[in-house]
């Protein structure tokens, strides 16, 4: 459905995706459709965004206001959730579907600009992006009056400059306008007051891409793919020591035991399995007993404690240390805080100092409880899910591997939290 | 080039890079929403972001000096100071971590004789580290401009320091031809 054109070295190329079936989408949804009839069929489908959030796509079209003038259409390819790397792939190896997607998305929602934000890290991907852009142009799929329908559509392509916020969707419009890319307040929702406080639609590059599939196909051949609440297929990248990492689309649903051991080869030599990240750093972890019961879905993961997200999944072999790995994790969350809402800013900079204290050889019983009291002062309470993003993992790496935290724990050293609160100390 | 009283050479952007400029101001819907891309243009010839083209910003976007500066230090990407001609930005996030990215930031340290985060002295190499690059499947991975080395051994490590050092940067795992 997504990845046809994955192992190909021409699939960029208009000619080839045209010789494919690329753009009847375009043709059918702009001659035979009106835009109400293209958002139903998507709504039909049941799309959920593929960023992570896993919110129905159609459903966020609909928010738009009928009456609604200048509306505006950004696709998120800000791919910066650790573990993930599927957009990426869709618009190196497959950019104008993510393209024929964006148009009809665009018309659906009665947009006349389009943003495609990248993050400023791939390079070489917003050259591709932008030669697809240029070819689409040149053969009348954007630009004014496209295919004589009388519809016109604007597309630019918007290099981000590092800084994973500009995932979260506000963060992402302001960093469009020009200003840092600090969360807003919601509401109101980004659909109804967004770019320029304009009704703007953002979506993932995952999920614009299974637009035209679902209109050339319909919704109900989509669904026969995944499950009733899951359906369609939803690529997962996988890193870590397999033997088969890289970008994979399954049907929702699919067991994990089936996926890792068919699909993955397992793991390489030398290494047993320990434990998974299934949906990007910020879900929870799961051990590996646990992971192969589960099936790749929204519900069955959700049911196990953890969730889809971003289908970023990290393998993690015996051979690591999870009070190292969570370090790492708590860096980069510490690192990444806009430092606008201040149990993220502060917490997260606590929950590292902590875990490095604790490696460090200076860690107390009473840390493991501190790390849980930074962590509920965090979740639920700030503008945007960054600080929940640093807790999932603490919090599922703490209960899950609690032993590994205990044996840090110098029973020596002085006890009482207040005297052993980190302050000051700078990274 | 003319030669203000003060002795210093007067600053100025390349025309194509001025021109870059004009045209996203003129295709964003507002002047101030196309700073980034402004920005980007004059990290594309200098490598960084002089104070000097902050004034230019200034006037031509109609922002305060404030707002670029906010902008201009939120984001890692670009930079207020001239670089060294080549940054290796080392990915050490989890993925890049369990494939081993300790091993190749540590023989990137014995190779340049530099600690991550510092510039060797002939300006040549500076060794970063980085947050997730996005390449979690190929790990470990670096960065250098546009493109990502991909699948790091200390060994692909050693060649791609050895043909920098001659002045040649290797094809990269990225570097996929864009002929059409």
């Amino acid at each position: 459905m997504l990845s046809a054109r994955f192992d190909r070295n021409d699939g960029h190329k208009r000619s080839v995706y045209e010789q494919e079936g690329g753009y009847q989408a375009l043709r059918m949804a702009l001659g035979k459709m009106t835009p109400v009839e293209v958002r139903e069929e998507v709504k039909e489908s049941g799309l959920r965004g593929r960023g992570g959030a896993g919110f129905p796509t159609g459903v966020k079209w609909g928010f738009v206001p009928a009456d609604a003038d200048d509306v505006y259409f950004m696709v998120n390819a800000d791919e910066s959730e650790p573990g993930t790397f599927k957009d990426r792939y869709l618009l190196d190896y497959d950019p104008h579907q993510t393209l024929e997607g964006t148009i009809i998305s665009c018309y659906a929602v009665g947009a006349k600009l389009a943003y495609i934000y990248i993050r400023g890290e791939f390079g070489w991907l917003i050259d591709r992006t932008e030669q697809a852009v240029q070819e689409a142009y040149a053969a009348g799929y954007l630009g004014q009056d496209i295919l004589g329908s009388g519809y016109s559509l604007d597309v630019i392509v918007h290099k981000g400059a590092g800084a994973y916020i500009c995932g979260e969707e506000t963060g992402l419009i302001n960093s469009v306008e020009g200003r840092k890319g600090q969360p807003r307040i919601k509401p109101p929702f980004p659909a109804v007051s967004g770019f320029l406080d304009k009704p703007t639609i953002v979506n993932n590059v995952e999920s614009v891409a299974s637009v035209p599939w679902i209109l050339n196909n319909g919704a109900a051949a989509y669904r026969k793919f995944g499950t009733e609440k899951s359906p369609g297929t939803k690529l997962f990248s996988v890193s870590g020591p397999v033997k088969n990492p890289g970008v994979y689309e399954i049907p929702l649903g699919l067991p994990f035991r089936e996926f890792y051991h068919d699909w993955l080869g397992g793991m390489i030599d030398g290494e047993e399995l320990k434990a998974v990240i299934v949906g990007g750093s910020s879900v929870p972890v799961l051990p590996a007993a646990e992971m192969m019961t589960v099936n790749l879905d929204y519900e069955s993961l959700a049911q196990a404690g953890t969730m889809l997200g971003s289908g970023g999944m990290i393998i993690i072999p015996e051979s690591c240390d999870m009070v190292e790995l969570i370090q790492v994790l708590m860096h980069f969350y510490f690192d990444e805080s806009c430092g606008q809402c201040t149990p993220c800013r502060e917490g997260t900079g606590w929950l590292h100092r902590i875990i490095k204290r604790l490696r460090g050889g200076e860690g107390t019983a009473a840390d493991l409880d501190l790390l849980e009291h930074v962590c509920r002062g965090m979740e639920g309470l700030t503008i945007c899910p960054l600080a929940d993003a640093a807790v999932m993992p603490m919090m599922s790496f703490l209960q899950k591997f609690r032993p590994e935290f205990e044996a840090l724990v110098q029973e020596t050293a002085p006890a009482g939290p207040t005297s052993r609160w980190p302050r000051g100390e700078q990274e | 080039m003319s030669t203000p009283l003060d002795g210093k050479p007067e600053f100025r952007l390349a025309d194509q890079t001025l021109a870059t400029i004009d045209r996203v101001i003129a295709s964003y819907p507002t002047k101030a929403s196309a700073l980034m891309p402004a920005l980007w243009a004059v990290m594309d010839e200098l490598g960084h972001v002089p104070t000097e083209a902050v004034d230019l910003l200034v006037a031509k976007l109609e922002v305060t000096r404030a707002r670029i500066y906010e902008v201009l230090t939120f984001y890692t990407m670009y930079r207020t100071e001239p670089q060294a001609e080549n940054v290796l930005q080392v990915c050490h996030n989890i993925s890049c971590h369990i494939m081993g990215a300790r091993n190749i930031i540590a023989h990137l340290e014995k190779r340049l004789g530099v600690r991550i985060g510092e510039t060797t002295p002939d300006g040549k190499f500076a060794l970063e580290g980085a947050e997730c690059l996005g390449a979690c499947g190929h790990g470990p991975c670096l960065q250098l401009g546009k493109h990502l080395y991909e699948n790091l051994t200390p060994a692909k490590t050693d060649e791609l320091l050895d043909s920098l050092r001659k002045g040649v940067v290797p094809r990269a795992d990225t570097d996929r031809e864009l002929e059409d």
